[in-house]
């Protein structure tokens, strides 16, 4: 046991202490808070700079003659600050001075005999629909009084045309949960369940790297001619695993104390989506127990794969496999996030390589017995052990081969040389 | 106190890496374990370290079986060197000492004498990767000696390592014995193993082809040389019986004989012919051995 903790200390220290870590954690913990304050961020940026809104000057051929003023007026009751400015020139030249790019874009307008309004607009932008989309509204409307006007209805007359009929939507499934709940619930769990996405692919490619990298600096037989490779490997994922475990809790309290402090200065928007007292903590459960699921299952594989190759250059190879699993699951959890009642999901969700973040949306999206995540909590465990014994049969003869392998076909030969 | 090899045998499927192995090696002495590339010397010493299991045979070290148990009392420099490269050289030893049984001070202690003995102190706070190659191959060494082992393992201890800093390393390694530990060593270098071990073995292709003291095998191998230094004409010593060969020089000549009687009818007839001036018999270099028995049988 001694040289057990000996390992775990070594493996979870060499690492911490590495300047990458500290890099690494810094400028994550840097980006939370520079996102958690973004909308203050360009406030202030604004403040400095000037208004930040600039003035849209918009070149309109109206040949109609009472369109332009109306537009004007319209976007005058909004936020936007568009002017409206009668064009001189003839459209084929405003047309050409589009293509060279001189002005943005021009609009031209006119009214039919049926008194429909045809608006034209053109621009080089593909990118450019938030001002089109403006405009159209705004021409809608103005068609629709125009067209009250010619029928002689009152304002009133025309509101109680246009009222919305009440509409709500009940489900009675047991396991769904209110549409507010679950627009709430979305967006936690997405957040962690990219957290557990990514938490689980970088830990166990560090397991399979920092495995290959002792064997490939043979440092490996020094240290397994003093304490055994299932020791060794254990410790090893152990070790990592509570390195991930720190530095996920650095990011959790870094990104706590960025919404506190963020959300008093900006009421609404963002911050009230993320506020924490709506917050459900067996959510937060679900996701740590399912990290470390996810984390033990995959380190164990990767502690497997990675004692096969003996140059750290083949060990993304190696692990190619692995990581497709992964990114599957990932796949999978982020299609069922709009509906987690699917049935590919809910089987999904008992597939042990898959259930931390499948089962992990579910139990996040949905009110499910408590029997379902046991369950597959049960399974994955079991893979582990598993996979923990089978990685050990590996392990033992893996780290002793050297040679060009870089193929699973080498599991064979490894258990063989681990029998031996 | 010994280390003990009975009839060890290994096979990895259908090829032999060793085959029927017999070795003793006692407390205080030095056993010199000889054999080119591939013949099987890595295999063996992973079996003496329970890395591997041997098909047949048994391995004790006093009358016990090497398990992770007795792992502090061994030392093992690995042929291929292996140290992190990433980790500063004392806390690499510390971690490196722990593992083998000492505690953090006794480690400290042990690495400050030892980089002092070696004379690489102003290493101490550097990576591994940052040193010459010589001096990774110190730390390597302190690795294996830090914990004060009672059975040393060392395969290839010199190579890499220049003349000034083998004989600190022969030193260390004699005082190691000297205090009585056992002493395993593998190296290309036979001059080395002429200098330090009383006990060898030759092994080729799994199998041992010699073995013995060093005296022993020196006398079993029959043939010696004699060198003669004449101003006369020793041509006509060629066809005395039991003369294998023989090459002449402008100062006389060197007779490889049968045995060591057919020097003294050397020397008779290298009278007669008239005066000489250097008379010697010479043993066999375990060189000239190592040549003879493992080169023959690429022959």
């Amino acid at each position: 046991m001694r040289e057990f903790w000996i390992i775990f200390k070594q493996a979870f220290t060499s690492k911490a202490k590495a300047k990458s870590f500290t890099i690494t954690t810094v400028i994550m913990v840097a980006a939370i808070f520079l996102l958690a304050n973004i909308s203050k961020i360009i406030d202030t940026v604004q403040d400095v700079t000037g208004t930040g809104k600039s003035e849209n000057l918009l070149q309109v051929v109206d040949t109609s003659g009472i369109l332009i003023d109306r537009l004007q007026a319209e976007f005058a009751t909004g936020d936007e600050d568009i002017v409206l400015e009668p064009a001189d020139e003839t459209e084929t030249i405003l047309h050409e001075k589009v293509s060279t790019g001189e002005i943005d874009s021009f609009l031209t307008l006119s009214i039919d005999e049926q008194g429909i309004i045809h608006a034209n607009y053109t621009t080089m932008s593909m990118m450019d629909f938030f001002l089109p989309m403006r405009i159209q509204d705004a021409l809608q409307s103005i068609q629709t009084e125009m067209k009250a006007e010619e029928l002689s209805l009152t304002g009133t007359q025309l509101q109680t045309l246009f009222t919305p009929i009440q509409f709500e939507q009940k489900n009675v499934s047991p396991s769904a949960k209110s549409e507010e709940e679950l627009g709430q619930a979305r967006v936690l769990v997405y957040i962690l369940m990219f957290v557990i996405y990514l938490a689980v692919i970088m830990y166990s490619s560090m397991i399979a790297m920092d495995v290959a990298n002792e064997k490939s600096s043979r440092v490996m037989e020094i240290l397994i001619s003093s304490v055994s490779p299932v020791k060794h490997m254990f410790a090893k994922v152990l070790g990592i695993g509570l390195l991930g475990i720190v530095q996920i809790i650095i990011y959790g309290v870094a990104g706590y104390i960025a919404l506190k402090t963020s959300a008093t200065e900006v009421p609404g928007g963002m911050s009230d989506f993320f506020s924490m007292k709506d917050v459900s903590i067996s959510t937060l459960v679900y996701a740590a127990v399912f990290f470390l699921l996810g984390y033990f299952l995959y380190a164990t594989l990767a502690a497997l794969l990675g004692s096969l190759v003996s140059r750290a250059e083949d060990v993304q190879q190696m692990i190619m496999p692995m990581s497709m699993l992964i990114v599957i699951a990932f796949i999978i959890s982020a299609t069922g996030l709009s509906n987690p009642e699917l049935g590919y999901v809910t089987y999904a969700s008992f597939f042990p390589f898959f259930t931390p973040l499948v089962m992990f949306l579910r139990v996040g999206m949905l009110d499910l017995p408590m029997w379902e995540p046991l369950l597959s909590i049960a399974i994955t465990l079991l893979t582990i052990i598993i996979l923990g014994w089978f990685g050990a049969r590996v392990y033992r003869g893996g780290v002793l081969m050297y040679g060009p392998s870089r193929s699973l076909k080498d599991i064979k030969k490894a258990i063989q040389l681990g029998k031996e | 106190m010994s280390l003990q090899l009975e009839n060890v045998t290994k096979r990895f499927g259908t090829f032999t890496a060793v085959n029927q192995l017999n070795l003793t090696v006692e407390k205080g002495s030095m056993y010199g374990f000889l054999g080119a590339n591939g013949a099987g010397k890595t295999t063996t010493f992973r079996m003496i370290l329970g890395l591997l299991n041997a098909n047949e045979g048994h391995i004790t070290w006093n009358d016990k079986t090497i398990s992770y148990a007795t792992s502090p009392e061994i030392g093992y420099l690995p042929e291929e060197r292996g140290l992190y490269p990433k980790m500063k050289v004392d806390e690499q030893l510390v971690f490196l000492g722990e593992l083998r049984g000492m505690n953090k001070a006794e480690a400290k202690k042990a690495i400050d004498y030892w980089l002092d003995r070696f004379e690489v102190s102003q290493n101490k706070n550097k990576k591994v990767e940052e040193l010459s190659k010589g001096n990774q191959q110190k730390i390597q060494v302190i690795a294996a000696l830090m914990h004060d082992p009672k059975l040393l393992i060392l395969d290839e201890p010199f190579s890499g390592l220049d003349p000034v800093n083998v004989e600190m390393l022969k030193k260390a390694i004699i005082d190691f014995r000297n205090n009585g530990a056992t002493i395993l060593f593998s190296s290309h270098r036979m001059d080395h193993v002429e200098e330090l071990c009383e006990q060898l073995s030759i092994i080729h292709h799994g199998k041992q082809i010699v073995s013995g003291s060093l005296r022993d095998v020196k006398r079993s191998f029959g043939r010696q040389n004699v060198r003669i230094r004449s101003d006369h004409d020793l041509h006509a010593l060629d066809n005395i019986h039991g003369v294998l060969s023989v090459s002449h020089s402008v100062e006389g000549a060197i007779f490889q004989i049968e045995e060591e009687k057919v020097a003294n009818d050397l020397l008779a007839a290298a009278l007669q012919a008239g005066p000489i001036r250097h008379f010697e018999i010479e043993e066999p270099s375990l060189q000239d051995i190592f040549i003879a028995k493992v080169g023959k049988e690429y022959a």
